[in-house]
Formats: structure tokens, sequence, C-alpha cells
């Protein structure tokens, strides 16, 4: 049995194909993917994020939770509506979850997870919050509609109520604001600017439809991989999961290490991997032949195998592109195994796209 | 509701074949499959002068979403390709049973053509293949 998001009747009238997401029934398109690709490039679209996990943290010790419970340090948040990407570790500097935190005040925070490790990551929420006192709460009577492309929050704003309007224009990039229940980020994952908000599910689908007559248009999920992709974002699950470190994950730059004495889950385990060197790093790849990458498969460099963990072709760059783990000292070309074929890439650091524009040489 | 030519024979596999004049038969993949597999990035074809064997797979089509092998309903020797998939592989998805076909075999044994579905046949498999 899946779960339908409280806009599901707007994906079948908008002609979305359904698929299942992690227990959920998703549009991966509304006919093609690449036009809604191109389009949030180029102009506005608009994702049904309702699946993903909003979960409310509250208790006068939740800020000392949250440095202890994240490799991010949320004491880099002090303005209230501040948004901090961040992983959630094991004990072995595993990934559990990446998340973004937002700050209000240091007895409420609120964070937003995936939807595929849900009940993984409240199972931990809870158990890491016993010894803070913090209450955790689910808030599944929301939903979520992230709006992304250069003229997403021009066609956002008018739909605002008066009274959040001038404050979500002003909003810098990942900041975010309340208006009641409504909660409106200038976040996403898409490499465009825009917005993400929160709102209470049965106001969900008047916003949406209002958003599509604003010339907003419905994205699927296949265009929220390659645009993530293309804008060097990680993908839980695929690129990272509980068996390797933000270090091995092109994450690094998440990871606070000052003050030295905070101590956070994982940080024996990335400390020690940081002295001797992670023996993996995540790169990008461009396909220099024909042909397209997919997850999985072989890379083959001069200094051993690695695998490709997302791999799409990009609508923007016209090229195959991908993320690849490989050994740490590979150089700038190796080898991919498509389909029996060796088929030459080279080694990029991403993001591959940014604000519509390529930033790697072709 | 799928486009289905009745005057082209189908393959389980969701090739079409179309009996040429002059003998030879044209291959595609048929508009569901297109519309299944979405919009299309690339398309690997046989060469031509190529000997094919029925039921084998010769080419492939890749979506952003997947590769899918393309199946020869027809043995026989590849007479020719469409080079125009190499640059504008959206083809296949614009026009299937025109513009979009991949390529052209003389067959070895003609009679092979029977084994395939004709269209009635096809659109009950496909209404069959969705429940």
């Amino acid at each position: 049995m899946t779960h339908k998001t409280p806009l599901y009747d707007e994906h079948i009238a908008d002609g979305g194909k359904i698929v299942d997401f992690a227990g959920w029934d998703m549009p991966i398109n509304y006919g093609s993917q690449i036009e809604e690709h191109n389009h949030v490039r180029t102009d506005a679209g608009m994702f049904d994020v309702s699946h993903m996990t909003v979960v409310d943290l509250t208790g006068e010790r939740t800020r000392e939770y949250l440095r202890y419970l994240l490799a991010n340090n949320v004491d880099r948040l002090r303005e209230s509506g501040k948004a901090l990407y961040s992983c959630m570790l094991n004990e072995q500097g595993g990934v559990i979850d990446d998340l973004i935190v937002y700050y209000f005040r240091d007895d409420f925070f609120r964070m937003v997870v995936n939807a595929g490790t849900r009940a993984r990551d409240l199972a931990w929420l809870e158990q890491q919050s016993v010894d803070f006192s913090v209450t955790v709460t689910e808030r599944p009577e929301l939903a979520m509609i992230a709006v992304q492309g250069p003229k997403a929050r021009a066609r956002t704003l008018p739909l605002l109520r008066e009274s959040v309007r001038e404050a979500a224009a002003a909003l810098k990039p990942f900041y975010g604001v309340f208006d009641g229940e409504w909660f409106i980020a200038r976040t996403g994952y898409t490499g465009e600017d825009g917005f993400e908000i929160i709102l209470p599910a049965e106001e969900a689908a008047e916003f949406w439809v209002r958003l599509r007559a604003a010339g907003v248009h419905p994205t699927g999920l296949g265009a929220r991989d390659t645009l993530r992709l293309e804008a060097g974002m990680n993908l839980y699950g695929s690129d990272m999961d509980e068996n390797v470190s933000p270090l091995e994950s092109a994450l690094a730059w998440t990871v606070a290490w000052e003050p030295a004495e905070r101590d956070f889950i994982g940080r024996k385990a990335l400390e020690r991997q940081r002295a001797e060197g992670a023996g993996r790093k995540l790169v990008g790849l461009v396909l220099e032949d024909r042909g397209v990458l997919r997850n999985h498969q072989l890379v083959k460099t001069g200094s051993g195998e690695g695998e490709i963990t997302s791999g799409s072709f990009s609508p923007t760059l016209q090229r195959a592109i991908a993320f690849a783990r490989v050994p740490q000292d590979t150089g700038d070309h190796c080898q991919v195994d498509v389909r029996g074929r060796l088929l030459n890439a080279r080694v990029v650091k991403p993001p591959f796209v940014r604000n519509g524009k390529a930033r790697i040489e072709l | 509701m799928s486009n289905i030519p009745v005057e082209l024979k189908y393959a389980k596999s969701h090739e079409w074949a179309r009996h040429n004049d002059d003998g030879t038969v044209t291959v595609g993949i048929s508009d569901n499959a297109q519309d299944q597999l979405g919009d299309m990035v690339y398309v690997e074809l046989p060469e031509a002068g190529q000997t094919v064997t029925a039921a084998e797979a010769c080419a492939v089509v890749e979506s952003v979403k997947a590769a899918s092998d393309v199946y020869t309903p027809v043995s026989g020797e590849v007479v020719e390709v469409n080079e125009a998939l190499s640059d504008a592989p959206e083809k296949v998805n614009q026009d299937a049973y025109g513009d979009g076909w991949l390529f052209r075999v003389q067959p070895s044994d003609a009679s092979e053509l029977d084994a395939l579905m004709n269209g009635d046949a096809y659109a009950e498999f496909l209404a069959a293949e969705a429940h």
C-alpha cells in the first residue's frame, strides 16, 4: 500500500506518470522530463516534495542536542529562519541521512529529512533526544512544494499572503520565514533560485493550481534528479549511505571540525579517516565518447576501480554526466564500462551547471 | 491511447516491422514503447552489412530514464540504418513509425513476419500487459 501526497489528484489531472518512490505514489514526469528540466533552468517549475519528512524539535536544550547530533555545527545558525545543510552520522562516521535544519529559537528548530529514511531517522532522533529532553514531533499534516528556476520567486511572490510577501521577497539564500502555518524558504535542490514552501496539506492543492496558473510548470521526480545531478548535489541512498562517510562523498565541506572540543556522533571515526586519508572520493565525470552513464557502472582508473553512484544524460550540457566513487589518487581521466564497452570519461569537480550556466568546459 | 498502425507487424518486445515493396523490412519501436521509455537521448544502431538474427538484440535505445535493447523481429542483413538519430534521437519520440525508424533488414526468411502480431493483436497484448 503506497502513500499519496495531498497533491496526488493534481498530478493525475496534470497527466503525471506515477511511480512508487520510497513507498509514495509520485509523478516521474508529466510528459517530457527534458522539457520539464529545461523549463526549470530557464523559467520556473514546481515539485511536489510532500513525501519528505518535516520534523519539529523543541525543548530548552535543542541547540545542544543538534550540536551533538549533526556533523555540521548548528552554532552557525544565529539568525531566526537561517538554514543549514548537514549529514547525520552513525558512530562509524557513516551517513544516516542528509538534511536541512532551520533555526527559529534556541528551543525550536525544524528539520526536513528524506522520505526513504523516515522511519530510521525518526527512531534515531528519538533515541538521541532522551539525554537532552528534546521533543521530536513529525508534521505529516504539512505539505511541501518547491518552486525553482530563474523566474520562480517572481512568479510565486504575488501568490503569497500580503502579510509575508515583503519578508519573503527580502529573504537571502538559505533563509526562511513563517507566515502562520506556512513556511517559505529560499532553498532548493536544482541549482536555481527559488523557494521551498511548507504549508498545511489542505491548502496545498489550491496553491498548486494558482502556481500553475502563474506559469509555473509541474515538474516530476525525473527532472528533479537530472537537475540536482547537474547542480552537483548528492542523493541519499545513491551517492552516500550508512557505509560511507561524508569525506568519501564530496561532503567534507559540511563537516564542522572547529571548535575541536565540540563532540558529535561520528567525530572520532571521521578524525581517524581524516588522519589516515579516506581511500575513496566522490568526483564528477563527463563522458567524452557517445553513450549514457548510469548508476552502478564500473569505472576503471589508473589507481584502481570505482563505481558510478548517479549517472544520467545532462539536458543542459547535452552530454552524459555522473558522480563516481573512485580511488583517492584518481587523475583527470578514467574509463567507464558502458554495456560492455569501455568509454572515455573526464574527471571534473561538480557542479556541472549552476543558475542555468555550464560550470565545466566541454 | 497508443497509436498502433494496422498495416504494421509487432513483436512482444515492442518493435514494429514494415514489409516494404522492395522486400526489405523496416524496424522501429512502437509508440507505446517510446512513451514508456520517455525522452530519448541516445540510440546505438547496428552496422549496415551486419547479419542479425530474429529475437536477438542488435540496437539500444536510451532515454533519460533507462537503456533498452531492441530485438530485430526478422533475421537477415542490415541494409540501412537511420543515421539521423545520431544527432536527433528525439525523432523516436516524435515519430516512432516514421522518422524515428531504426534500421532496415533484407530478410533471409520473410515468413518470420508471420509469427508477429498484427495491430489488433498488439493492442490486445498491450491491454493485457497493463493489467
